[in-house]
């Protein structure tokens, strides 16, 4: 029973970051109907940007965290500018190609500037856990759930209350309508893009002091953002929510009740499963996509 | 419909004495450049190419992007090293599997059906999806099998590597069976492959099962209404285009004589999709020539430029082609041609 709790709260603080890669990468899907390969490399871009801003250039730790999901906002409006925008008429599997061919380039470049050897980031919080009855918990990692809570009700409050939001919406929806009704689809989709990759450098940022930075932690997290958006339904911003912490809650207590050297695999194999059973996710979108 | 049938047709010389010429010349250049570096090279990127053409009957003809095709390569390399090392592991009730080491051309069959009878399942699996979930589903696949053959020690040594595997045994002229250790041996050995997996997918794509599988990428509902049985074909151009990775891998396996479980790494799919894309997908030569391209351009660049750099020229190169040249080189070329011709 300890140990369950212990489990549930550690898969509560990775379902939180889980969900902000999940919903950058529904919500990218979902407007723009693309599959986002450099989700991944967004991630480990706002790490890197953390672990410089924090180590390299001794700024605070909570500007630097601000800092580096401001720059992978900044480097998300740059890549929709460059290459999503002028591939718009094209197919979704060109689109792809061009986006796993930009994750190379970022992935690449990163190992090229950062090198190969693991970054530490410092953190001004205290090592020591806290304990609250047979539960214990690193302050560091309260802290990473507390600012991811707080950036997904600050996202679900932008879209729900903002005209920004609505426009959003509207363009998902049905993009032609929302263009007839004055709606700039252009910006939405590049504030869309920008967005997403900005919540996934801030859950680098968030997660980096947690692990260690490297060039290829993105890899696993990307894909990990495709399973936790294929578990909730591709497009759906509750079932990306969901599936977030369904992924966290599963990796948690397979890793810990079956096996810990498969704790990885066991999203990759929900994703399958659920693909097989039920490829419309466990929450499947309102509006038909795809 | 894409050009790769109709360049066949005009003139003999265009379909048939120019690709056997090419294939001569290849075979020459053990001899004439004798040098083991460039050897390597070659019978390398020639491996990349078998699985660039496997992979091009599924991208280039049914049109299903997979991206797990490392998948089936890495599943090549284990089957047939695995067979012709033996092994012997626990399969629960307390009881044990053992396989005594097999010759080499028996650990080659089994990369064939171990990899063939994974893309049956994954056609079986993945054709229920489309689009980017039949995408992100081979994605994971090869994830997964990545993972088991990083934790499964007892049978594939994880990270520790499976090492020792013999090198391919074959008849060879003057010298009856013998192990091939040298490196003009694989090469031609690599290169009698290329060209049997080039065939193969040409008669393949030539015959009923490829206007089939034509007419299923340009309009499946259409297809399915004249009587196409799409699952089917599509199931059994998913256990050729397996079976044949699979072959790539087991020559790759036996090549390097060590495999470790980064055989099943992404960017392997990647370098054999961007080999299909550049070249042009749905063109017969179309792999051929981007995996020439691409199996030749980290030498080229080796000296002048660190790897990471060398894949920063990779993801470039593949977006410049994806958003100037989209279907590849091979069709420019043939459309260029006509033209003058015209």
């Amino acid at each position: 029973m300890d140990q369950t709790l212990q489990h549930l709260v550690n898969g509560t603080v990775l379902g939180g970051t889980y969900a902000l890669l999940g919903i950058g990468l529904t919500l990218v899907f979902g407007i723009m109907r693309v599959v986002n390969f450099t989700h991944g490399e967004l991630y480990t871009f706002g790490a890197y940007m953390a672990y410089a801003l924090v180590a390299l250039l001794q700024l605070d730790f909570i500007l630097s965290l601000v800092l580096a999901t401001v720059l992978g906002i900044g480097l998300g409006a740059a890549i929709e500018l460059l290459l999503l925008r002028p591939m718009r008429r094209a197919d979704i599997d060109s689109v792809m190609l061009v986006m796993i061919g930009a994750a190379l380039v970022l992935q690449n470049a990163e190992m090229w500037a950062w090198g190969g050897v693991a970054k530490l980031i410092p953190n001004p919080f205290p090592g020591e856990p806290l304990v609250l009855g047979p539960v214990s918990v690193l302050p560091l990692r309260l802290f990473v759930l507390a600012v991811a809570a707080a950036l997904l009700l600050g996202f679900w409050l932008l879209l729900d209350r903002t005209r920004f939001g609505v426009a959003m919406r509207a363009t998902f929806q049905d993009p032609e309508t929302a263009a007839l009704m004055g709606v700039r689809i252009g910006w939405v989709n590049t504030a869309t893009f920008a967005l997403g990759s900005g919540l996934a450098a801030a859950a680098g940022a968030l997660l980096g002091p947690v692990f260690i930075v490297s060039p290829t932690m993105g890899d696993l997290v990307g894909l990990k953002a495709f399973a936790i958006v294929i578990l909730g339904g591709l497009g759906s911003l509750p079932g990306a929510t969901i599936g977030g912490f369904a992924l966290g809650y599963v990796e948690e207590f397979a890793g810990g009740f079956v096996s810990t050297e498969y704790r990885d695999a066991f999203g990759f194999l929900l994703i399958i499963l659920v693909l097989a059973l039920r490829p419309q996710g466990l929450v499947p979108a309102k509006e038909r996509i795809g | 419909m894409s050009g790769g049938e109709s360049a066949n047709r005009p003139g003999q010389f265009m379909g048939y004495a120019l690709p056997w010429g090419f294939v001569a010349l290849l075979a020459l250049v053990p001899v004439v450049f004798p040098d083991p570096y460039l050897l390597a090279v070659l019978t390398s990127a020639g491996i990349f190419i078998i699985g660039a053409i496997s992979l091009n009957l599924l991208l280039g003809y049914t049109g299903q992007l997979s991206l797990g095709h490392v998948a089936f390569f890495g599943l090549g390399a284990y089957a047939s090293a695995l067979a012709t090392l033996g092994f012997d592991i626990a399969i629960g009730f307390g009881l044990r599997l053992q396989v005594a080491p097999q010759p080499v051309w028996v650990g080659f069959l089994a990369a064939i059906l171990v990899a063939g009878g994974f893309g049956w399942l994954l056609g079986r699996l993945a054709f229920r999806v489309r689009g980017a979930f039949f995408v992100i589903l081979t994605v994971c696949f090869a994830q997964v099998l990545r993972m088991v053959a990083l934790n499964w020690v007892e049978l594939t040594q994880g990270p520790m590597a499976l090492i020792g595997i013999p090198g391919f045994a074959l008849w060879w002229p003057g010298e009856g069976v013998v192990e091939l250790t040298r490196k003009d041996q694989n090469y031609w050995l690599v290169l009698a492959v290329t060209v049997l997996a080039f065939l193969l997918v040409r008669q393949l794509v030539q015959s009923r099962f490829g206007r089939a599988m034509v007419a299923l990428r340009a309009n499946e509902s259409l297809a399915r209404s004249v009587g196409i049985r799409v699952t089917h074909y599509l199931t059994v151009a998913a256990v050729i285009s397996a079976g044949i990775a699979g072959a790539a891998g087991s020559l790759f396996a036996h090549y390097t004589r060590i495999i470790d479980p980064d055989v099943f790494l992404f960017i392997y799919t990647v370098t054999m999709v961007i080999m299909v894309v550049t070249g042009g997908k749905g063109t017969l030569w179309g792999p051929v020539v981007g995996g020439f391209i691409f199996g030749l351009m980290p030498d080229l660049l080796r000296g002048t430029a660190p790897p990471e750099v060398q894949w920063v020229i990779y993801g470039a190169a593949m977006i410049l082609f994806v958003m100037f040249l989209p279907r590849g080189i091979v069709p420019a070329l043939q459309a260029l041609l006509r033209r003058r011709a015209a």
